[in-house]
């Protein structure tokens, strides 16, 4: 109680609130993370978070450039890593004295960070806050909604790749979402069909054998929000920690990126005006 | 110590398949060890011990087999004609191929020692250990549960960004 009460304090100031999850690894949760904080950061009169819970392989310090930056502490608590005057971020790659030091916790140990992240981090007001997640349904993903009930979660976005082996898992994290009750904005298919730069022709490089994500958001009544192509610049970007927006914002990915992120902007100022209406 | 259960007795080699990453082909690439594997005339089992993410029966076209009790624990599912290779996955385990196993660390653990000392594997020439992502309970407690074992190694899977 005292505790739900020190997190709900903290979190007041937080207007939004999305998740970005999958059951499956490796299929783009953190690349999306990053493009929805800086496409959601280009309007500077908003105030975005990005948090990675991801303790055993933080991808976002790397992404956003921020590797080798470290977390200083004030009065007020910790203080974010900014990338932007309005974007700031926290991860556990920020506590790491080497970035191959490996983060060898159980459960409960990483459960204690999650909640420090949420209590002792100082983001002050913010509009939109971005959870990024390890794959799984596990301790992380439990906590996480657990101490975000403190505030309200919007939804959450699952990631997922074409092959019925990634939906496999992705079902599994649907049915998580469900369990405890929170909302799904929708799916984001990643690596959906390659164009070949030099002949245009598309390939299926992780065919949809039973139907992809459209198939799978059908049988299961949740929104498709796009799919974004797979195109080498994004996995480079990712690298140098820059912005995969900024730097090629003609390719196709980019379009299906920012029309992925409108979708969720739409849906969390609509539920939010629901509510101010209720 | 744990102690040495005799359900590993029978087992010559034992490889562990790793990566920090997920998503980066560790079940396929014990999938196709194992087919390899075979086909060299070896007895092969696989262990998966991906308990949210189990891939490997789905990928040998095992998924809607299920698993029976022995007196020595859990009969592992055969794969193919030959019964040349012998795999143990929660897949086998989940009434319905979608439920979400929403377990925290200590529940994990458990199944995960219960994996590695019941499953009357008989006599293989290898038993390969499938993996989460990751660094944390599945791969400590697997490791731990594996400690009074010869283990061969760890192959570690990556892709190249």
């Amino acid at each position: 109680p005292a505790e739900a009460e020190e997190l709900r304090a903290r979190l007041r100031a937080v207007r939004h609130t999305v998740l970005v999850l999958s059951g499956k690894g490796g299929v783009g949760k953190s690349t999306f993370s990053a493009a929805l904080a800086h496409g959601l950061a280009a309007d500077e009169h908003k105030q975005v978070a990005l948090l990675d819970i991801d303790i055993c392989g933080p991808s976002i310090p790397k992404m956003m450039g921020l590797e080798g930056e470290q977390v200083h502490q004030s009065g007020s608590g910790w203080s974010p890593v900014y990338v932007e005057e309005n974007l700031g971020v926290m991860s556990v790659g920020f506590l790491l004295s080497s970035p191959d030091d490996a983060v060898i916790w159980r459960g409960p140990k990483k459960n204690g960070l999650i909640k420090q992240f949420l209590r002792d981090v100082d983001w002050g007001e913010i509009d939109y806050l971005i959870v990024d997640t390890p794959p799984g349904t596990s301790d992380e993903h439990l906590s996480i909604v657990q101490y975000l009930s403190a505030t309200r979660i919007d939804g959450a976005v699952i990631v997922t790749t074409p092959q019925e082996i990634s939906l496999q898992d992705v079902r599994k994290e649907i049915n998580f979402c469900h369990k405890v009750k929170l909302p799904i904005i929708g799916v984001v298919e990643n690596m959906s069909g390659f164009v070949c730069p030099k002949c245009k022709k598309e390939s299926q490089i992780f065919p949809p054998t039973t139907g992809g994500a459209e198939k799978m958001c059908q049988n299961l009544n949740v929104s498709l929000l796009g799919k974004v192509p797979l195109d080498p610049q994004i996995g480079r970007t990712c690298d140098r920690g820059q912005s995969f927006l900024s730097e090629a914002p003609e390719s196709p990915a980019t379009l299906s990126y920012r029309s992925i992120i409108q979708r969720i902007q739409e849906y969390c100022e609509q539920h939010h005006s629901q509510e101010e209406k209720m | 110590l744990p102690e040495r259960s005799t359900n590993l007795l029978g087992v010559r080699h034992i490889l562990l398949v790793l990566s920090g990453k997920g998503g980066v082909g560790k079940s396929t690439l014990s999938t196709e060890l194992a087919l390899a594997l075979r086909h060299r005339g070896h007895r092969v089992g696989i262990l998966d011990v991906d308990l949210c993410g189990p891939s490997i029966p789905r990928m040998l076209r095992v998924q809607d087999r299920a698993v029976h009790q022995c007196d020595s624990g859990w009969v592992p599912v055969f794969v193919g004609q030959d019964r040349a290779i012998a795999l143990m996955s929660i897949g086998f385990l989940l009434e319905r191929p979608d439920d979400a196993v929403v377990w925290r660390g200590p529940k994990k653990n458990a199944l995960i020692k219960q994996f590695v000392t019941d499953v009357a594997w008989g006599d293989l020439d290898f038993l390969i250990v499938d993996t989460p992502p990751g660094t944390s309970d599945e791969h400590i407690s697997t490791v731990e549960a594996l400690r009074p074992y010869r283990l061969l190694g760890a192959i570690l899977v990556t892709t190249p960004q």
